[in-house]
């Protein structure tokens, strides 16, 4: 393991004497992506502004390449450690170009003029994050996410070990956010920058993240690998979800169930079904499903938001004694929907069901 | 790109050193006694104490240079002001700081009159100084509490109002002999600026515009706010004081000699940051100091011929000049907000 290029160890951040968050202990190493996530409110941004030294640390330190932050010149932090903020700017007449060609501060001499070096230094920059097309376009002219797209810019042409961004995909279309952290990654793997970031995306955070730190309570909550924090329900503990649920395998989440007495049952199966849970969901419409594998596709989904679930063990046919209780379900439904046309060994109980049903009226 | 911009910058500034040397020729062969140019030259040269030397020499060349000097330097204060504040209107007569110099510089004159004593330039820049500091430390004090720059501007017109009206009240118990002079002054003019103050106002200003052209690199980082601004290695609050500083010093210069003159420090830079097409201070701190000289030259000459023998106050004409500009800043920076 290479030595990390920047740690935190006992740290507490917050404002004056207010402490925001406590008990941060991390090490980030060159060429690591980490990411840190938690609820609004949490205190992402202030860890951020800490350790990139915009705000003195409570206690505990934060040290870079082994150095006290506190002791470095504000000159060599800048030279090690580069930052995207989420707050928009708004300078008088400046094309994209001179934004990033301010990220070659540190370098440039009294006055500040770039040398041959360092226009080449800015155009690679705006190269490599797509920008190039808008070098002379006024900064207050271009949307929020090409914005965010320049910052970016700059803060690559600083050149810096660390690169600090606070929600650097927010602003972005889903094309560009993936372009983004893999630009990142890039960054990352060629440069061996290692990347502080938040993100609200939990799906790309768990993609794209060596490492991850969770913030609850005031408090580092956890530090971990996605696989660690992406495991049981520790997302959904971590963020308080009460309105829907999260599925910590694919990252996404589920609009919240509808209770009741189911009024629609659905035999599904192979992810066919997961369409018109949605569907049922939106209308209102609480609903039975099954009889689905536990390790359907459509498993995790059907559970999130059927009122009454009928599963059978994985890889193992339906039993007698499913199709029994799924009969009993159907018979108090209304409607029943089947969304599989495939019938094999696996799910032959749910074409008992179906045909039992047909029988009796229509689907 | 790079390449025009570069040609766009030299002739702009080329332009800009022209206008400035046109006018101050015509600042000093015109007035009540027309001159011509051979004749201003002559006077220039010449060591006779013709009626021409004398005209050129005691009355017409200072206040040339005056007006140059101090018209750079407010302009270059203006600019300096809205980089601090990141508002394009912000200048030292809207935020009240040439009224709170006048205030002082009129108190500090009124004193040491019913002592008998005149006071040298040195003392009244310090005045005016101390003036324009109280001001900006009011402003200070306010812009941390206002959230928006139209709040900031209503705030600085409104203690230059205050400032005006304890000035107004202290003149009206001055000594009948000193109103005249005072009023003159508190109204704003170059006239009445002796040769023997010229040093005081070069030097101040030469050290102080220096000193601005100086902090550019940091102060074009600062443009970006001052959470990348620190990022990249400056230090605010040093940069911060420096700039209060230099802006201060600067009108204070200007209040302590001609008055307050409105309208400058506003309507120059963004001429400046519109010709130019840019804000960078590198290229605006020594255009905008060029391009005030040049402003308040033609102002100064229209305000003395335009109904001569009677003068007009200075800011008569830059108001008449500047307020429509400092209206199109504020215009253009909505439309642009609107645009993006």
């Amino acid at each position: 393991m290479e030595k990390a290029v920047i740690a935190a160890g006992g740290l507490s951040v917050g404002y004056g004497k207010r402490v925001v968050v406590n008990g941060l202990d991390f090490e980030v190493c060159p060429g690591e992506i980490l990411t840190i996530i938690g609820p609004n409110g949490a205190g992402k941004t202030t860890v951020l502004k800490s350790i990139s030294a915009q705000l003195p640390a409570i206690s505990g330190s934060i040290s870079i390449k082994n150095n006290d932050v506190g002791r470095m010149s504000l000159n060599d932090i800048s030279k090690t450690l580069a930052v995207c903020f989420t707050g928009r700017i708004s300078p008088e007449r400046m094309t994209c170009e001179d934004i990033v060609s301010a990220g070659r501060y540190p370098y440039t001499g009294r006055l500040g003029l770039l040398s041959p070096d360092d226009r080449r230094i800015v155009s690679e920059a705006m190269e490599l994050t797509g920008i190039s097309p808008l070098r002379d376009t006024d900064i207050n002219c271009i949307s929020d996410g090409q914005r965010q797209t320049v910052m970016l810019a700059r803060a690559i042409a600083q050149q810096p070990e660390v690169l600090i961004l606070d929600e650097p995909s927010s602003f972005l279309d889903i094309n560009n956010k993936l372009r983004l952290l893999s630009l990142l990654r890039g960054l990352a793997e060629t440069r061996n920058i290692a990347v502080v970031q938040t993100l609200h995306e939990l799906d790309l955070a768990q993609r794209f993240s060596d490492k991850i730190l969770c913030i609850k309570d005031n408090k580092a909550d956890r530090v971990g690998t996605p696989e660690e924090i992406f495991s049981g329900d520790y997302i959904s503990q971590l963020y308080g979800i009460t309105y829907g649920t999260f599925h910590s395998l694919f990252g996404t989440a589920e609009a919240q169930k509808v209770n009741g007495e189911p009024q629609v049952f659905v035999i599904g199966g192979g992810g066919s079904g997961i369409p018109v849970y949605r569907r049922l969901q939106r209308q209102g419409i609480p609903f039975a499903a099954g009889v689905i594998h536990e390790n359907d596709i459509e498993y995790p989904i059907a559970r999130s938001l059927a009122a009454e679930l009928i599963s059978e063990k994985a890889f193992e046919p339906i039993s007698d004694e499913k199709i029994a209780y799924a009969r009993g379900i159907m018979r108090k439904c209304r409607e029943v929907i089947c969304c599989t046309e495939k019938f094999g060994t696996m799910n032959m109980g749910n074409r008992v069901l179906l045909e039992e049903y047909r029988g009796k009226g229509s689907v | 790109m790079k390449k025009n911009r570069a040609i766009r910058w030299t002739l702009g500034m080329t332009v800009l050193i022209i206008l400035t040397a046109v006018f101050f020729l015509l600042e000093i062969a015109g007035g009540t006694a027309d001159l011509s140019l051979g004749e201003v030259l002559r006077a220039l040269t010449d060591d006779e104490a013709t009626a021409a030397h004398i005209i050129v020499m005691n009355i017409r060349l200072p206040r040339a240079i005056a007006a140059a000097l101090l018209g750079g330097a407010l302009a270059v204060s203006g600019f300096l002001l809205q980089t601090f504040f990141n508002n394009p209107i912000a200048g030292p007569y809207v935020l009240g700081i040439s009224s709170g110099a006048k205030l002082t510089v009129a108190l500090a004159m009124m004193f040491t009159m019913r002592q008998h004593i005149l006071l040298r330039s040195g003392e009244l820049v310090g005045a005016a100084f101390a003036g324009s500091l109280l001001s900006m430390g009011l402003i200070l004090l306010l812009s941390g509490r206002v959230k928006n720059m139209s709040q900031l501007i209503i705030a600085g017109v409104m203690i230059g109002y205050i400032c005006s009206a304890a000035t107004e009240l202290a003149v009206t118990f001055a000594d009948d002999a000193n109103i005249v002079n005072l009023h003159n002054w508190s109204m704003g003019s170059f006239s009445g600026i002796s040769m023997d103050k010229i040093p005081v106002i070069a030097v101040t200003i030469a050290l102080a515009v220096t000193a601005a052209f100086l902090l550019s690199k940091p102060m074009g980082a600062y443009q970006l706010g001052e959470s990348y601004a620190m990022n990249l290695g400056v230090d605010i609050k040093l940069l911060k004081l420096a700039i209060i500083i230099l802006s201060s010093i600067l009108s204070a210069c200007v209040t302590a000699f001609a008055g307050p003159v409105s309208f400058v420090g506003v309507a120059v830079p963004h001429l400046v940051k519109s010709i130019f097409g840019t804000a960078k201070p590198l290229i605006v701190i020594p255009a905008s100091f060029v391009g005030g000289a040049a402003f308040c030259l033609a102002c100064d000459l229209i305000a003395r011929t335009l109904f001569a023998p009677v003068e007009l106050s200075i800011s008569t004409i830059t108001a008449v000049f500047g307020a429509p500009i400092v209206v199109a800043a504020m215009l253009s920076r909505h439309t642009k907000k609107r645009g993006a």
